[in-house]
């Protein structure tokens, strides 16, 4: 009895974790197949072929989307943690006036829906005469409330003695912040880090609002045009797109499921 | 003492700067773009109580609306039943336990642009992958997404399915709350299995539950990538979105007042409904 229920525990789990893998493994082999062969089951092609790469290759510059979206998250998740650090050291170890504002102001952020700042965000882009530029797709994700909020919490946990002792060096509160307090957050630097780069290289409301110019787009927004705007002309060849998207971000998430999971779960739950 | 406070300020200031640019103006500016018609080419004209007056009778607005609570009425359940299910099962000793749990949350690392594209093909009608499949049983071909009473609820199930992965690991925290003691006391007093998860595990789960109620109410009225590629809003306007509409009209219509009005009122019903949900399960508790 026990063991034919934990039989069915397992072939329960498996069929949910196949409901999981599957479109992502169907959605791969696809992307070898001809046109003739899309609606099939069989994930192995029976004439396998690279045609659907070569065409979206050609059709669209994913190359440089991929350089484009790789240089946009790369540089705001730099930012989020270098800037951000600072910032979250200042209000967590430092006193100083407009303190307390600021720890409110970075709560509040949070509780304010994306949706109504996207307009005024937009046309403040305009007139800064930003569209179609890196600039606006960077510039208001320099600083994030939810990383602030989370590397504060856990400079407040280390303790005064260090920051004492490192004062009494004559170290300055840069050097406390990258050489004592960055080596002993590496676990939280780790979560914000992915976070940060996985929302970046997902996002694609933001690139369809400030940029028009193929060149510029980012990967998620360049596949999206391409796909509506009927540039793919077949289902392989969309789907081939989208790999160059995923294939990155499936084999980071290979190497770093515990991180990933930690970070994209703890980053939903507080913001 | 002073010194601190001068390197303190210094390390805030560019902080303090960005929210001053990039949250208090576009809320305040939200604000005022709702009393202001303004195309972007020429110059912004005060427009009074235009917009408010428009949005209340547009019936594209508030069938996008609509369309929302058919989503969350389908999404709501199934992402509470589904995400409970599966930490129910991963929170046994099991052989793999991160291989499944890894399985589960692979769809939320995936860029929701991708999903949809992917996910238009598994729905479509001829050569689609569920309908190949429904067809060999003798139950399809079914026009998922060009059948008005289908698309919606079928882009429901596709959000569930992205986002489970992410609830599941909210419930499995949540159970690890729940004291051993109490399992075995309600184990002593000869509790079957239903009635082990009905009366302890359920109601220990609360917090969890209600929190994955919240973010996905919040996440539900955000709907706008999905629609935008499946569907385009159709068939019948059945899947329009409130942010799809507001982006039509920021991008196609270029009408940034009302573009604003409707994300202030996006806003207020997302605060609405999340308060309402929150009186109504504080209520149900008390019972």
């Amino acid at each position: 009895m026990k063991t034919l229920r934990r039989v069915g525990l397992y072939a329960a789990l498996g069929i949910a974790a196949l409901t999981f893998i599957y479109p992502f493994i169907w959605m791969a082999s696809s992307t070898f197949k001809p046109v003739a062969e899309v609606g099939s089951l069989a994930l192995i092609p029976a004439d396998p072929t690279l045609d659907n790469y070569r065409t979206m290759w050609a059709r669209a510059p994913f190359g440089r989307a991929l350089l484009n979206s790789t240089f946009v998250a790369t540089t705001i998740t730099l930012s989020v943690l270098l800037f951000g650090s600072m910032t979250a050291y200042a209000m967590a170890r430092l006193e100083f006036r407009g303190r307390p504002w600021l720890n409110t102001a970075t709560v509040g952020v949070l509780l304010v829906p994306g949706q109504l700042t996207l307009i005024p965000l937009y046309t403040l882009i305009v007139q800064l005469g930003l569209i179609d530029t890196y600039a606006a797709l960077i510039l208001p994700y320099l600083f994030n409330a939810t990383a602030i909020l989370m590397l504060r919490q856990f400079f407040l946990q280390i303790p005064q003695s260090l920051i004492d002792a490192a004062r009494m060096d004559g170290m300055s509160e840069l050097r406390i912040l990258f050489t004592i307090f960055w080596p002993l957050s590496k676990p939280v630097l780790s979560i914000v880090a992915i976070f940060t780069f996985m929302g970046s290289w997902n996002e694609v409301l933001w690139p369809l609002l400030v940029v028009r110019e193929q060149q510029l787009m980012t990967l998620p927004q360049l596949l999206t045009v391409f796909a509506l705007g009927g540039g793919a002309g077949s289902v392989g060849v969309s789907l081939a797109a989208a790999m160059v998207l995923v294939v990155p971000v499936v084999v980071a998430y290979m190497f770093l499921q515990r991180n990933f999971i930690e970070s994209m779960a703890g980053a939903g739950i507080k913001g | 003492m002073r010194a601190e406070r001068r390197s303190g300020t210094l390390l805030a200031a560019p902080y303090a700067v960005f929210l001053l640019v990039f949250a208090a103006y576009p809320i305040a500016f939200a604000l005022v773009l709702v009393f202001m018609q303004w195309d972007l080419v020429t110059a912004p004209s005060f427009a009074g109580l235009d917009n408010v007056r428009l949005l209340a009778n547009d019936g594209r607005f508030w069938r996008a609306v609509a369309n929302t609570f058919v989503f969350l009425s389908i999404h709501l359940p199934l992402q509470i039943a589904t995400a409970l299910a599966l930490a129910l099962a991963l929170n046994r000793r099991l052989v793999l336990r991160g291989f499944w749990r890894a399985a589960f949350f692979l769809p939320v690392v995936i860029s929701g642009a991708v999903v949809a594209i992917l996910w238009s093909n598994l729905y479509a009608t001829d050569v689609g992958l569920i309908n190949n499949v429904l067809i060999r049983l003798g139950l399809g071909p079914i026009p998922w997404l060009t059948d008005p009473l289908t698309a919606m609820p079928a882009i429901a199930v596709m959000v569930t399915w992205k986002n489970v992965g992410f609830y599941v690991i909210i419930y499995l925290a949540g159970l690890q709350y729940i004291p051993r003691s109490c399992q075995e006391a309600i184990e002593l007093e000869g509790a079957s299995a239903w009635q082990r998860f009905r009366f302890l595990t359920l109601p220990m789960l609360l917090p969890q539950t209600i929190l994955v109620i919240t973010l996905s109410t919040i996440n539900g009225f955000q709907l706008f990538i999905e629609p935008y590629v499946m569907t385009g809003g159709g068939p019948l306007r059945r899947t329009y979105s409130i942010v799809l509409y507001l982006y039509t009209n920021a991008f196609s219509y270029q009408k940034m007042g009302y573009a604003a009005t409707i994300g202030v009122a996006l806003a207020m019903i997302i605060g609405g409904v999340v308060l309402i949900q929150r009186r109504l399960i504080g209520k149900a508790e008390a019972l």
